[in-house]
């Protein structure tokens, strides 16, 4: 591995998961470094999906979930018994495949969670609302309409503003769960412009179906088969010359 | 693709990757067929022979712009990763390498012409060996690249020395010619520049053993002593 110990901003050791009695991961120990884009790439049902909702507990929400092994955030068991899951999914943020807006307006949308963890003052949360829409790279186009509703947006906007929104909350991670596959290739372009725009102060970890993506925007890739990690190592050389015949016959489109 | 090879779930694709292999094994084939004829124009003084190789050269030129447009074509539809990546980049320089081949027969019956008007200086001794060594690197590098084999790539590779080598010789050979007879200057120049042409031919081949070597391994060694 590539990585330096102090920035390691998540320590996976031995994880394994289970939906029932379907193991969906096993023996997982990998490590993500910090302000560092990675991707996790694998067929349907490889299990990328379900490490990355692992990664803020959100499939505590599943019932029959049982996980096994240490997932580490900056050195604490993410799983303890003591860590509370909202502050760790305000901590790490999501972005889900369909840009998932809620129906109210768009400064709403922006400061919806903020107010709930107790920021009321109007002007801290129309600071909070111009940062959140500038570094998501949609201040410019909704300035003037921040009171319309979020749904008027188009699909790359609504996705964008869902990117602003896990930013409001202020968090270290974002993870995505192959965020523009519902986009078209002008407004996915510019959410991965802006995914290269938000490494500089966010550690991003992305599951997507499209290779060349994965290629462009992450750093570090991890192939996944059949609830294991295959290979996981610098994304140009993944690409170019992975290690692992199954990585190769993957990635080159040899599958099935 | 090789035999044991997992076939891509586009079989198109697979037919495309497949036809620019044989397009290069083919035009591997004239280049050595312009070499062995332009050689042989220079010792059997037929400059009509070397006329038809200049002519000739035109379809390896042809040849050259097909293979880099199917190997763009593929890069743009495809977006090819791995080793795909690593063949189609292979297959642009090998097919570079080649077409500059072709050239340098082209040049060698352009001197053959010059050289089959004077008196002949001397029995062509070195030249037709070099000729074969060179030939045979072509040949041997582009089965490298068919059977993805780095031993053969490897062994065409230390060859160029020898061509080298006797480049060098025929070098010294000539200037003590020009040393004793000035008159012997032009004959001795142009066979100097047959003989640098050969000394390319073997570093083009060379370069195509690099790209086997990359293509099968991922590393350049293109600037490292084999």
């Amino acid at each position: 591995m590539v990585t330096t110990a102090n920035n390691i901003i998540f320590e996976l050791k031995q994880v394994n998961f289970f939906y029932g009695s379907t193991q969906a991961l096993t023996d997982i120990s990998m490590d993500f470094e910090k302000n560092r884009v990675t991707a996790l790439i694998g067929p349907s049902g490889c299990g990328k999906s379900t490490l990355l909702r692992l990664l803020n507990r959100m499939n505590d929400l599943i019932d029959g979930t049982r996980v096994e092994g240490e997932i580490l955030f900056e050195g604490r068991n993410i799983y303890n018994a003591d860590n509370d899951p909202v502050e760790i999914r305000r901590r790490i943020g999501m972005v889900f495949q369909k840009p998932n807006p809620f129906p109210k307006s768009i400064f709403n949308n922006i400061t919806y969670g903020p107010r709930l963890t107790g920021t009321r003052n109007r002007a801290d949360l129309e600071l909070l609302v111009e940062q959140s829409l500038k570094q998501a790279v949609l201040w410019d186009e909704v300035k003037d309409i921040l009171n319309k509703s979020a749904m008027t947006l188009s699909g790359g906007q609504q996705q964008r503003l869902c990117i602003a929104r896990a930013l409001a909350m202020k968090p270290d991670v974002l993870l995505m769960d192959e965020p523009t596959s519902a986009l078209d290739p002008i407004s996915t372009a510019k959410i991965e412009d802006l995914i290269e725009e938000l490494k500089k102060n966010y550690t991003i970890i992305i599951v997507t179906h499209n290779m060349q993506q994965a290629a462009r925007v992450s750093e570090m890739t991890g192939f996944f088969y059949l609830g294991r990690l295959i290979e996981y190592a610098l994304t140009t050389d993944i690409f170019t010359n992975p290690q692992v015949k199954q990585t190769e016959d993957y990635i080159t489109g040899r599958f099935g | 693709m090789t035999k044991e090879e997992r076939k891509h779930t586009s079989a198109r694709y697979d037919q495309e990757l497949a036809e620019i292999k044989e397009k290069l094994i083919y035009l591997g084939a004239l280049t050595e067929k312009a070499i062995e004829k332009s050689i042989q124009s220079l010792l059997g003084r037929d400059s009509d022979l070397a006329r038809a190789v200049i002519t000739e050269d035109n379809q390896i030129d042809l040849l050259d712009v097909e293979i880099e447009e199917k190997c763009i074509r593929l890069l743009a539809l495809r977006q090819p990763a791995a080793r795909d990546l690593r063949f189609i980049t292979t297959a642009i320089k090998i097919n570079g390498h080649l077409e500059r081949i072709g050239d340098m027969a082209a040049n060698i019956a352009e001197k053959a012409i010059l050289l089959n008007e004077m008196p002949q200086l001397k029995p062509y001794i070195d030249i037709p060996r070099m000729a074969e060594i060179a030939r045979g690197m072509i040949r041997n590098s582009l089965d490298a690249f068919v059977q993805e084999d780095i031993d053969v790539a490897n062994k065409v590779r230390i060859e160029d020395e020898k061509i080298d080598q006797l480049n060098d010789q025929i070098f010294r050979e000539l200037l003590t010619f020009m040393l004793e007879d000035p008159r012997k200057i032009h004959a001795s120049l142009l066979i100097m520049q047959v003989s640098k042409s050969l000394e390319r031919i073997s570093d083009h081949a060379e370069g195509i053993a690099d790209m086997v070597i990359y293509m099968v391994t991922g590393k350049i060694v293109r600037h490292e002593a084999p």
